[in-house]
């Protein structure tokens, strides 16, 4: 294949498809019990220097409760699939990452994040790497297929592309340019769901987001639930099934898992909270003070809801419009 | 007639102004959401926004305040996911695609990752998130911006998003899908589109009480100014009542 163009940025996770296919044939297939709690998935399955992903987006079923976890266990060194807002907001703050596989992180509404541009621009982040919101979940995409790359028709011609580890190839069929993607698998894939059972099996309501294809591109897999509920409810509805069991290394269950975002049927965003974090993480001094309070200064999930309220809770429950 | 208004209110009239009935349009954070509520509201009942992480044709009833939340979805025909969106847009199913960004220039590329240089950025911004997807796919992209001299630049410092890159027939090299690019720029000064044949930015209306001379002053780069330069009209009063009232009641942005 003709290749025309290359991007410098590093490929910071290079895909080997078949040393994935051996890690998913070893994989177990058993249905076993795999509820524990945040500290011991997060102390299992994370290590140093992991490459991590999470799913959704903004402040939108984001695994809060396991990446405060993941900071409070201070797993160090990290590459992550650049794709979030707040989670992702805290785990650079707490200075934990080594590179960046980038394509949004920001406040959405709030703007630009401090926290995001005093890790770079002190070049804490050794290596940011450019990519569209489209072109990382189709890097998801060709992983979850089994294949190396994937082509598209985005990035071409700019300066996302030039800075990312795409190429652009003449499509041996057309002849036209195509941008073609590396397959993406993740060390660890952290994703927060409405419901699963004990083995994993889960079940996402509203939009799926990218779940489906970053589950299926992950080496190993945490689900935190807002509920766990019983085998049969899985079997009685498997057309909701986004994830199954076992694609699944650990359940954890984590209500209230998204707070202070959101969970959709289940409780809104708590803009206090959200404000909370954008005002404190303008400085470094007020992102670290915000750190020692809601990660450092709880023990867990629990702990962390209680410090929150149940005030605020029932607050954000309250104000659901519903479907 | 007219009663008065701030800039953010202008700058969403206008932009709802160009959401026509029946399309289909990609909608980011922030002013598009406000727009294409008002539009549904106005003139557009049938129009079909499209959010990237799923949500298809939603009823824009309630404010979203981020592109994956519920309020994108409700009452819509799909939620589905970001790849379903952004292969809907890479088969050419979605007309308009609302962008913003740091920086513009001639050619409308969009900036939205750094100023200055990307490994040593002097300001590190949010990143391309979607919009490069928008940006490549949409039949017509339509740019929402402030007005100024940092913004209208001769050169972006990164192109995120491409606009016409070099110029005419650059696109279509790169292999971007022939027939699309950018087809408005809406600013709190005026209304511009893109010179047929040389793909740079053209001015097409200055907004109310707005002079040439204020444009041009503002435009980091020679804009090309036709014979004939229109006149948008103020925010009219049930437009500012709806938007006020219904679309964003709690002033989250306006």
């Amino acid at each position: 294949m003709n290749v025309i163009a290359s991007g410098v940025g590093e490929l910071i996770q290079p895909p080997d498809m078949d040393a994935f296919r051996e890690w998913n044939r070893r994989k177990s297939k058993a249905l076993v019990d795999k509820r524990m709690s945040e500290q011991e998935a997060i102390a299992r399955f994370v290590h140093d220097g992991d490459y991590v992903g999470t799913e959704l987006y903004g402040t939108v079923r984001a695994p809060m409760s396991l990446c405060r976890e993941l900071i409070r266990q201070g797993k160090k060194d990290l590459r992550l699939a650049g794709q979030g807002v707040m989670e992702l907001d805290l785990i650079i703050a707490a200075g934990l990452v080594k590179k960046l596989d980038f394509t949004y992180i920001g406040l959405e509404v709030y703007g630009v994040s401090n926290a995001l541009r005093r890790a770079v621009e002190s070049g804490q982040i050794e290596q940011v790497v450019e990519w569209s919101n489209g072109g990382i979940t189709w890097r998801f995409k060709a992983a979850s297929m089994g294949v190396p790359f994937i082509p598209v028709r985005a990035m071409l011609g700019t300066d996302t592309f030039k800075y990312s580890a795409a190429k652009a190839v003449e499509c041996p069929f057309t002849g036209e340019t195509v941008c073609l993607l590396p397959a993406l698998i993740l060390d660890v894939g952290i994703i927060h769901v409405h419901r699963a059972d004990k083995y994993g099996n889960a079940q996402i309501d509203g939009i799926s987001g990218f779940a489906f294809e970053m589950s299926r591109a992950c080496k190993r897999l945490i689900i935190s639930t807002e509920q766990i509920v019983p085998d049969e409810e899985i079997r009685r509805t498997p057309d909701r099934t986004i994830i199954p069991y076992y694609l699944v290394d650990a359940v954890v269950e984590a209500p209230f898992g998204s707070y202070p975002g959101e969970m959709c049927y289940l409780y809104e965003r708590d803009e206090e909270g959200i404000k909370e974090w954008v005002e404190a993480s303008s400085t470094a001094e007020g992102a670290q003070a915000y750190l020692d309070k809601y990660v450092y200064g709880v023990k867990n999930h629990q702990e962390y809801l209680e410090l929150v309220g149940q005030e605020r809770l029932d607050y954000v429950r309250s104000i659901v419009k519903g479907r | 007639m007219s009663e008065a208004y701030n800039p953010t209110e202008l700058l969403i009239c206008i932009a709802a102004r160009l959401m026509e009935d029946g399309t289909t349009a990609f909608i980011g954070t922030g002013i598009p959401m406000l727009a294409a509520s008002l539009a549904q509201k106005m003139h557009a009942p049938n129009l079909v926004p499209i959010f990237e992480f799923g949500g298809t044709g939603g009823s824009l009833e309630d404010l979203p305040r981020a592109v994956g939340e519920a309020r994108t979805f409700y009452r819509a025909v799909a939620a589905s996911g970001i790849c379903d969106i952004m292969e809907t847009a890479q088969r050419g199913f979605i007309e308009y695609g609302f962008l913003g960004g740091a920086q513009i220039d001639p050619y409308g590329n969009l900036n939205s990752t750094v100023i200055g240089d990307h490994d040593r950025p002097k300001v590190r911004l949010p990143g391309s998130g979607g919009a490069n997807d928008v940006g490549s796919f949409c039949w017509r992209t339509i740019a929402i911006m402030r007005h100024d001299r940092r913004r209208f630049v001769p050169r972006v410092d990164f192109i995120t998003t491409p606009g016409y890159l070099t110029g005419p027939g650059a696109r279509e090299a790169a292999g971007l899908p022939p027939g699309t690019g950018p087809y408005r720029v809406v600013s709190n000064l005026a209304l511009m589109g893109f010179d047929e044949a040389s793909k740079r930015m053209m001015l097409l209306a200055l907004n109310p009480g707005v002079t040439l001379e204020e444009v041009i002053e503002n435009t980091g780069f020679e804009l090309i100014i036709p014979d004939e330069v229109g006149r948008n009209g103020p925010p009219t009063a049930e437009e500012l009542r709806v938007l006020r009232e219904e679309v964003d009641p709690h002033r989250l942005y306006i």
